[in-house]
């Protein structure tokens, strides 16, 4: 039953546009797909493997940008830009990791939280190869309702579903927990612990780039400041895995349903502005206290804590 | 026949000399104890086989290969693993997931990796625990995951630090078992011990280091009768 789990998961998911749901909500579903996406793709380098990014807005914004001057530049469908990205933020992201991979945890993640502005800061000033703070403009969008666009992302996340999965079971993802668990006793079991490192940054950074690749043919227009954001992408994604469970494969789904729902919430509560930050602040605090190993991980504990389920463990 | 040969290896750290000029040989198949009084410098020399540290002087050969300046997921694949005097397991994995991590070096697939890290948990005991989360393994049984995780890389030499350090009696019974099946098996041993009636025990050979240098090596017997070895660990006797 269990095993199939993901394939029901995948066909209700499917089903969903012929429930006659609006545009709106449409809107909402393709965001939680994406943001999925992004989350798993964390998931594999930070749950997985160790090593905490502060800076996936560097591959999103990169994808973004990919499929952005694809069209803007060589007239080309952004569309290919889907395909390209997978190519271009793999070797940025191998490049990246030459030199951040050198660093271990703290430093690490300051190293990657610098490379997302640094993205940010060169997008605006190399004006005229990304079209600086103005951004770049689809002109023609391939379709105006939004349900090809949901099935084009359904199929982006059940594929990186199943790719995380595929290699999390292999020797592939022994490898990456044995180099989170202890570096030095990883390395001494005969792990290239910087090979495999640099897989998973590059494998993370090449699935976030697809979902940024996705975003500039969905919203049709990108500009620096939202795609290499600090916090609306790589907090975001953080947050996403931290509240669904981190290195679990249902995690980043549960994640990116809370989130993406709770931002839709807060965003209708009027006079509220931009205090919704305060409110992620407030619950990431929560979820570190009561379920540090998210909603997934800790989904027992989770139970307990609604009332639901029995007291006794 | 030789193993390993430690050429005049020396390590600085700043102007310290953690080893200084020491060379010596392992030959195949047997149990090489090396001890000394703390801060001799043993682990660090295991720390210089294993590739953790490259000599500041001198050079390590196994089986005629010059192997120090390499990394030590490169010297583990030519064929020798180590254990950590402070025990490393991959604290929130299973015992068996430990053990299939490092028997994944030599099998590619899933089944053949925990096929080989089933027998290895059986051969050193740990087969009821292999379910448990190695976190929360009492002491003796994360130093045996130790041991299984280094021989589960399938070894020629196997570097054993402190195994048997803090076990108990019945504990140590075990381990000393476990060593002598290992040798049985053609694995060649060399070991960091305090235990001296364990290391007189089991050794075929003895290097005994002090202050970084060699100070003594030869069969148990002959240590044992060696004054300067009895000088290190017991002290100088005062001359009036």
């Amino acid at each position: 039953m269990k095993k199939y789990f993901p394939l029901i998961a995948f066909v209700l998911a499917a089903a969903l546009p012929f429930a006659g749901f609006s545009t709106y909500v449409l809107h909402i579903l393709i965001l939680v797909l994406m943001w999925t996406t992004i989350g798993m793709s964390w998931n594999l380098l930070g749950g997985y493997c160790g090593q905490v990014s502060f800076g996936h807005a560097a591959y999103f914004g990169v994808g973004a940008y990919t499929a952005g001057i694809l069209y803007s530049k060589l007239g080309a469908s952004p569309w290919w830009g889907i395909l390209l990205s997978i190519v271009i933020v793999g070797i940025f992201a191998f490049i990246l990791g030459f030199i951040v991979l050198r660093l271990r945890g703290p430093f690490f993640a300051l190293a990657t939280l610098a490379s997302g502005e640094i993205m940010r800061i060169t997008a605006e000033n190399l004006v005229d190869f990304t079209g600086g703070s103005l951004g770049i403009m689809i002109q023609e969008r391939t379709w105006v309702g939004k349900t090809w666009y949901y099935y084009i992302i359904l199929v982006i996340t059940a594929a990186s579903f199943f790719l995380v999965k595929k290699l999390i079971e292999s020797k592939l993802g022994y490898y990456f927990v044995a180099i989170r668990e202890d570096q030095d006793a990883a390395e001494s079991l005969g792990i290239n612990t910087t090979l495999y490192k640099t897989l998973a940054l590059c494998i993370s950074g090449a699935l976030t780039g697809i979902a940024g690749a996705f975003y500039t043919n969905y919203m049709g227009y990108i500009d620096p400041h939202v795609v290499f954001a600090l916090h609306d992408i790589s907090i975001i994604t953080i947050m996403i895995v931290m509240v669904g469970g981190v290195a679990t494969f249902w995690g980043p789904f549960v994640g990116a349903i809370i989130m993406v729902f709770l931002a839709e919430f807060i965003r209708s509560i009027p006079g509220l502005g931009t205090a919704h930050q305060t409110l992620f602040g407030i619950l990431l605090i929560v979820i570190i206290i009561f379920l540090p190993n998210g909603i997934v991980g800790d989904f027992r504990k989770f139970k307990r804590l609604l009332g639901m389920g029995r007291t006794s463990p | 026949m030789s193993l390993l040969s430690i050429k005049k290896v020396s390590m600085f750290f700043g102007g310290l000399a953690a080893i200084s000029d020491v060379s010596f040989e392992i030959r195949k198949g047997e149990i090489l104890g090396l001890i000394g009084p703390n801060g001799a410098g043993k682990t660090t020399m295991f720390n210089v086989v294993n590739g953790f540290y490259k000599p500041t002087k001198g050079e390590v050969f196994f089986n005629d290969r010059k192997i120090s300046g390499l990394r030590p997921h490169q010297i583990c694949k030519l064929g020798i693993a180590r254990t950590f005097q402070v025990v490393k397991p991959l604290q929130r994995m299973s015992v068996l997931d430990n053990v299939i991590a490092s028997a994944f070096l030599r099998k590619k697939s899933r089944v053949q990796a925990e096929e080989v890290a089933m027998e290895t948990i059986g051969f050193t005991g740990l087969i009821d625990d292999r379910n448990v989360i190695s976190k929360s393994l009492p002491l003796g049984k994360r130093k045996k995951l130790e041991i299984a995780r280094a021989l589960a890389t399938q070894p020629e030499l196997l570097l054993l630090d402190e195994s048997f350090a803090g076990l108990n009696p019945h504990e140590l019974d075990e381990s000393i078992g476990i060593i002598r099946r290992i040798k049985e098996r053609g694995i060649t041993i060399m070991i960091i011990e305090h235990h001296m009636k364990v290391i007189m025990s089991i050794s075929d050979r003895i290097v005994v280091l002090n202050y970084g240098e060699k100070i003594a090596e030869g069969t148990p017997h002959e240590i044992a009768h060696n004054p300067l070895v009895v000088e290190a660990y017991l002290g100088e006797e005062k001359s009036a």
